[in-house]
């Protein structure tokens, strides 16, 4: 019972001390900014690694999603009468949750675990601590432009993922169902609003930019240097990555929609 | 007068009664130094002094904390007491900026080469200099492509550190250690994984680096024939403390059993092979009754 309670505390204890870590890495991260605005190419590179190469997944997961919500959308808004609202469902739905919240997943998946390892096994190697010995700030040299390639990255990602998924909703509703064009696009106009949609959106997404990218970076940066222990910092970035993704979409959602 | 006489005093003995040996001729001041991992200590109250323009080697059986020691001089780990000073300044004391001004004179040899693998090798010993000195791309070019030539690799420098092997790392990572000519390189294991041939090159290069350019040379190693061969000072390191140091020719004429079993290599004596454990028999009976 005691031991069981120790161990409790013990557990609590490690979790506290890893966040305290995480927050001084981002502190850390944050005061290389200057160093990095000086040098925009390293910022350039990390943004073709972490969001360019990403573009793939993102346009294809954002065209089957969209085409699905058109096809759903279109079944339950025609039993109301309603079909020529789904531009605004199919817009809506993109805009303020499926765009950042499924983004932001495939994001963690495609460019944070490989950041997660990439950072990882760069510690394993002793490049890290190369760094160090050549007198390079390895958190600002490293760390501190894949950080913002993330945070740049993924609010783009979202916004394409939106875009291409009301091409896919446009493609089924319009093209295969046979509901009016101009209805679509023009009830699609009218309903959506630039601040309550489209700026929540973004600020969405920007949150989960952050948030997956702090993980990733935190979980190669403090891995234990051996291939297992970068094994399991990798999954520890997907699976946590995920639950704040879900946890901070309920949050922000809550605040932006729910008064 | 004075001076002739203290110039006869020998280096062997104990460092408080080395009257000629100002600690101006001491580019390292290692003094009472603890490190522990836990509850487990690498160091317990060691000092040791490493002369300026010499080729100092710290000797030991694997574990015994030879890297910790590289890592403890340049700050990449802290002492838990007692002081390390490097040309002058302590260590644990400096800022972060400081640090790194110093990092800038030293350049350390890593066991695995610890190069960037996203950049090929020229960019590799390019990296430092880029970094810390604005040179017009021609000279850069140049600067860099001598330093390969010193490590016999000039023709590698396309390559990436993938398709380099484990010995020709180690030599790309010196290109680039040197490649600010530093006042003081470490090498942590330098000659393991080197065939016979750049064995040799690379002896001779140590020596060359260290006479021609005046700088000071920490080996850190457990071979005893290569690093006995180039040394002029060697320390014996085990169970946290010094076990003996001097030139090679006296710490070969060391009277303890310790010191001779380690630097002739007899597998048992003093010095245990096996990590402290209960006996086999006691392992083996145990693991049947399981
Ligand atoms: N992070 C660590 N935690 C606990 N013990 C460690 C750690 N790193 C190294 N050690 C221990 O420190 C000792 C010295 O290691 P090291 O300096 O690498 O030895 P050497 O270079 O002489 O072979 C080893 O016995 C090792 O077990
Ligand atoms: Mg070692």
């Amino acid at each position: 019972m005691l031991d069981s309670l120790a161990r409790l505390g013990r557990v609590g204890l490690a979790m506290l001390a890893s966040l305290g870590r995480a927050h001084l890495l981002l502190i850390s991260i944050l005061r290389g900014l200057p160093s990095m605005l000086v040098r925009p190419r390293l910022l350039l590179v990390q943004i073709y690694g972490v969001g360019v190469l990403s573009l793939l997944i993102i346009v294809v997961s954002g065209l089957f999603v969209g085409m699905v919500l058109g096809l759903q959308g279109y079944y339950v808004l025609s039993q109301f009468g309603a079909a020529e609202s789904l531009g605004v469902m199919v817009a809506a739905s993109l805009v303020r949750e499926l765009g950042p919240v499924v983004t932001a997943l495939l994001f963690a998946g495609r460019a944070g675990s490989a950041l997660t390892a990439e950072i990882g096994l760069m510690k394993a190697t002793e490049q890290l601590s190369g760094l160090e010995m050549m007198a390079v700030d390895p958190v600002k040299r490293v760390l501190t432009p894949r950080f913002f390639a993330g945070l740049i990255s993924m609010p783009l990602l979202a916004a394409l993922f939106s875009a291409i998924g009301v091409i896919g909703g446009w493609f089924v509703g319009v093209g295969l169902l046979g509901i009016d064009d101009g209805a679509f696009w023009g009830q699609m106009q009218n309903k959506i609003d630039f601040d309550e949609d489209l700026v929540n959106g973004v600020i969405k997404s920007l949150a989960f930019g952050l948030v997956v990218t702090w993980i990733a970076l935190y979980e190669g940066y403090d891995a234990t240097p051996t291939s297992a222990g970068v094994s399991r910092a990798t999954t520890r970035t997907v699976v946590q990555s995920a639950l704040a993704i879900l946890g901070l979409d309920f949050i922000l959602t809550a605040l932006m929609f729910g008064g | 007068m004075a001076t002739a006489q203290s110039e006869q005093v020998p280096a062997t003995l104990p460092r408080a009664e080395r009257p000629g040996m100002t600690d101006k001729q001491m580019l390292v001041n290692v003094r009472g130094l603890r490190f522990c991992h836990g509850d487990r200590c690498i160091f317990d109250g060691i000092d040791l002094d490493i002369q300026r323009g010499r080729i100092t080697a710290i000797m030991g059986p694997s574990g015994t904390g030879k890297t910790t020691l590289l890592k403890l001089i340049s700050g990449q780990l802290h002492a838990d007491a007692g002081t390390v000073e490097v040309d002058g300044q302590t260590i644990q004391e400096l800022s972060r900026d400081a640090l790194y001004q110093l990092r800038i004179r030293m350049g350390m040899l890593f066991q695995s080469g610890a190069l960037l693998t996203d950049l090929n090798v020229f960019e590799n010993v390019a990296f430092p200099i880029r970094e810390h000195a604005k040179l017009p791309e021609s000279v850069l070019r140049k600067l860099v492509l001598i330093k390969l030539e010193a490590v016999g690799l000039r023709g590698a420098a396309a390559l990436m550190p993938s398709q380099l092997s484990g010995g020709m790392a180690r030599r790309v990572a010196l290109a680039r250690a040197i490649a600010l000519d530093p006042m003081m390189i470490m090498y942590d294991e330098p000659f393991t994984g080197q065939d016979p041939i750049s064995m040799g090159v690379l002896v001779s290069l140590i020596r060359q680096l260290n006479d021609a350019s005046e700088m000071t040379s920490i080996i850190v190693s457990h071979d005893v024939t290569e690093t006995t061969s180039i040394a002029d000072y060697l320390y014996i390191i085990a169970n946290g403390q010094i076990m003996a140091e001097g030139t090679p020719q006296e710490v070969a004429a060391n009277e303890s059993d310790w010191v001779r079993q380690f630097m002739q290599g007899e597998p048992d004596g003093p010095v245990h092979y096996h990590y402290p454990a209960q006996t086999l028999e006691q392992d083996l009976l145990q693991s049947v009754r399981h």
